[in-house]
């Protein structure tokens, strides 16, 4: 009885509250954890499924290259594949092989060489007749499912390289969807990233460091008081919207001024990314040259220099880590910029040659493509494997930037 | 004197120069906006924002797209808000500068630089796909809220540091526990500004386009959600699709100013009422 009484009597307050203190403090530390779980989530999700690509073969479904057995050729890349079945390699000596013109056989050729009846109603007798017509044609490249391959086939089955790091990195041909193998080659998506994003940032550099010196230096404390504001709040506007701006604005323009058939071209997106770059650009760099203590310009001024020589010989050198800052956190913002990029740009995959012409970014490729990627194909994969390149570039650049204003906080 | 001269002389270029730059870049901004108002201020009317989308979206109006928009801003926000605000606090009243907070700071630094379609792509692959959630409220709501995680993190941390160290120590020297004073003392002081970034990510979230593209957004749906298991139509989306790829891109130009127009408004009011939270704030703080 007494010893019932002893667990029934409550524990003392100081107890329960010690528990409660410990209970939230744990919630709290469950949340902030969540953020930290997150950037491993995405790095964990992006890269499963990216670095998968690298073991798919190029190859379109369960499709097989069959080959002629005396051809000499046994292997084939990706790149053969195709300039073999859009007929611009006509010769196996081009490929490795015998001085021998290629003879293309696709399913589409099918009628041309059997009639139905001799296929059989399922096609049972198919995979027989195929390989009696790849032995009977020694030039003869054909690229059929699986299942009509011969059980004991005397022609061979010619093997294809996986995608690999370097073909996907170096590759200069993006078709995903190509038949019968896909081209997944990101240097022209990278390059065009990188054009519109640089030429973005050195349109947008000068203008925006000028109007940061102008606010945090020259101007009237009632103007800057105007200006902050309305910088915010550009700031803020979506990308959409900026998007939809350059498309009937800055495009139309583009075209007219420069004569051009199509206005959508890297300088459309260079432009609308500068505009979307500047609040970035003038914020930070403001916050920068106005951290310059005060002792130091008043100790310029005291020796008889101007305040523009104070500014250029004294606040810009103090504050040049910030202001790089902000010219890379904006390159940052333009890589990873998708919806103005991808409705101005033309969204043409090839390898950029000038400004004037369509090009594609990275992001833009992702949203255009992602939509009719079938989820788990090697098109979906090579997507993500775009999204892991970006996330390593901005994840570089974060990382630079944040080792930058620690420098300005060591100093 | 002629070396002064031209000190001044250089001077006045300059200064003329970084005028007239900044003013041109406010002028950009101003023709910007100026001219999206302008041309479809006249198609905002009470129809166009209570209306089904008609005729291959070139007439009607936009209800289904704001609906859906406001779902997923409180969608995200029930999710980032909490918890954001949560962190933010551990972050600053409970870890010294240890490893730890370090180490969430990276993360959270890293996270607001992640770009929107890598947020897109990561929910794509975790919410609808891994999980099950298919195209949905639930799919999009989580991914933008993760994107507004940092946001939130980082004002929560800002207004706390705002708030003099007096004030903590003032209330731990009567007696106070840390909860107590975090309860009592930091957080109601704090509060103006955590629910000022409140309101600018709720801005972000509301015009993002690129991680709802394959998480939850609908290219036309004429009704309304009625689980959160549903697609809808949004805003910035629905301003994407009919500029881009609508069936008639000529005569849904009116639909797409209207439609910049209503986000712009969104972001122009969000901001607004921010900066009256601030000033409010400023001026509380002067008195005492």
């Amino acid at each position: 009885m007494r010893l019932l009484l002893v667990l029934v009597k409550p524990l003392p307050l100081t107890v329960i509250k010690k528990i409660l203190n410990k209970t939230i403090e744990g919630v709290l530390m469950l949340s902030s954890t969540i953020t930290t779980l997150t950037v491993l989530l995405i790095v964990l999700f992006l890269f499963k499924e990216g670095v998968s690509v690298f073991k798919e073969s190029p190859l379109d479904g369960d499709n097989v290259i069959v080959l002629n057995n005396q051809n000499d050729v046994n292997h084939l890349s990706a790149a053969d594949i195709k300039k073999i079945f859009d007929q611009e390699t006509t010769n196996w000596k081009l490929v490795g092989g015998a001085n021998d013109s290629i003879l293309l056989f696709t399913f589409n050729d099918l009628s041309n060489y059997f009639s139905e009846e001799e296929l059989g109603p399922e096609f049972e007798y198919l995979p027989h007749k195929m390989d009696s017509l790849i032995e009977a044609n020694p030039g003869m490249i054909a690229v059929f499912s699986k299942k009509y391959l011969d059980k004991n086939h005397k022609s061979k089955v010619a093997t294809i390289d996986n995608i690999s790091p370097k073909t996907f990195l170096l590759g200069k041909e993006w078709f995903p969807t190509a038949n019968p193998a896909v081209q997944l080659g990101v240097l022209p998506l990278i390059l065009g990233t990188l054009y519109v994003s640089i030429v973005a940032i050195l349109i947008a550099l000068p203008i925006g460091l000028a109007t940061a010196i102008y606010i945090a230096e020259v101007a009237h404390p009632k103007i800057r008081a105007i200006y902050k504001p309305v910088i915010e709040l550009l700031a803020g506007i979506p990308s959409v919207v900026y998007g939809f701006f350059g498309l009937i604005v800055i495009v139309p323009l583009i075209q007219k001024i420069f004569d051009l058939p199509v206005g959508e071209s890297g300088l459309a997106g260079a432009i609308v990314l500068a505009i979307m770059a500047l609040p970035t650009i003038i914020t930070v760099t403001e916050d920068a040259l106005r951290n310059t203590p005060r002792a130091m310009k008043e100790a310029s001024l005291a020796l008889g220099a101007t305040q523009w020589q104070t500014i250029y010989k004294v606040v810009i050198p103090y504050s040049a880590s910030g202001i790089s800052a902000a010219a890379i956190l904006g390159i940052g913002r333009a890589i990873g910029e998708t919806m103005a990029v991808l409705m101005v740009t033309g969204n043409a995959a090839v390898m950029p040659h000038s400004l004037l012409e369509p090009l594609r970014t990275i992001p833009a490729t992702i949203a255009a493509e992602l939509g009719e990627a079938p989820a788990n194909g090697i098109h979906y994969k090579a997507l993500f494997g775009l999204g892991c390149i970006l996330f390593i570039i901005t994840m570089v650049i974060n990382i630079w930037v944040e080792t930058i204003s620690k420098r300005r906080v060591n100093r | 004197m002629q070396s002064d001269l031209k000190k001044i002389l250089s001077q006045s270029i300059a200064f003329w120069t970084f005028r007239i730059l900044s003013l041109a870049v406010m002028g950009i901004l101003f023709s910007i906006l100026g001219f999206i108002i302008v041309k479809g201020i006249g198609v905002v009317s009470w129809d166009f924002i209570t209306k089904m989308p008609e005729d291959g979206m070139t007439k009607g109006g936009i209800y289904p797209a704001i609906i859906g928009t406001l779902c997923l801003i409180a969608g995200s926000m029930l999710f980032a808000f909490p918890i954001g605000v949560m962190s933010g606090i551990y972050i600053f009243e409970y870890t010294k500068d240890s490893w730890y907070r370090r180490f969430v700071q990276l993360m959270t630094a890293n996270l607001a630089g992640v770009p929107s379609i890598v947020f897109g792509l990561f929910g794509m692959a975790l919410f609808v796909n891994k999980l099950g959630f298919g195209d949905s409220i639930l799919a999009g709501s989580l991914t933008l809220g993760l994107l507004a995680l940092p946001v939130v993190i980082r004002t929560t941390e800002e207004a706390l540091k705002a708030i003099d160290n007096s004030y903590r120590e003032a209330s731990y020297a009567l007696g106070a526990t840390k909860l107590q004073t975090i309860k009592r003392v930091t957080l109601p002081m704090a509060l103006p500004n955590i629910i000022t970034g409140l309101i600018l990510s709720i801005g972000r979230v509301s015009g993002e386009t690129a991680p709802i593209l394959f998480t939850v957004a609908a290219y036309f749906l004429p009704k309304l959600p009625t689980s959160v298991f549903d697609q809808v139509m949004a805003l910035p989306y629905h301003l994407y699709v009919i500029s881009t790829s609508g069936t008639n891109i000529a005569e849904s130009r009116g639909m797409a100013y209207g439609t910049a127009v209503i986000l712009i408004l969104i972001v122009l009011i969000l901001n607004i009422i921010a900066n009256i939270i601030r000033r409010f704030l400023t001026k509380k703080y002067k008195t005492n």
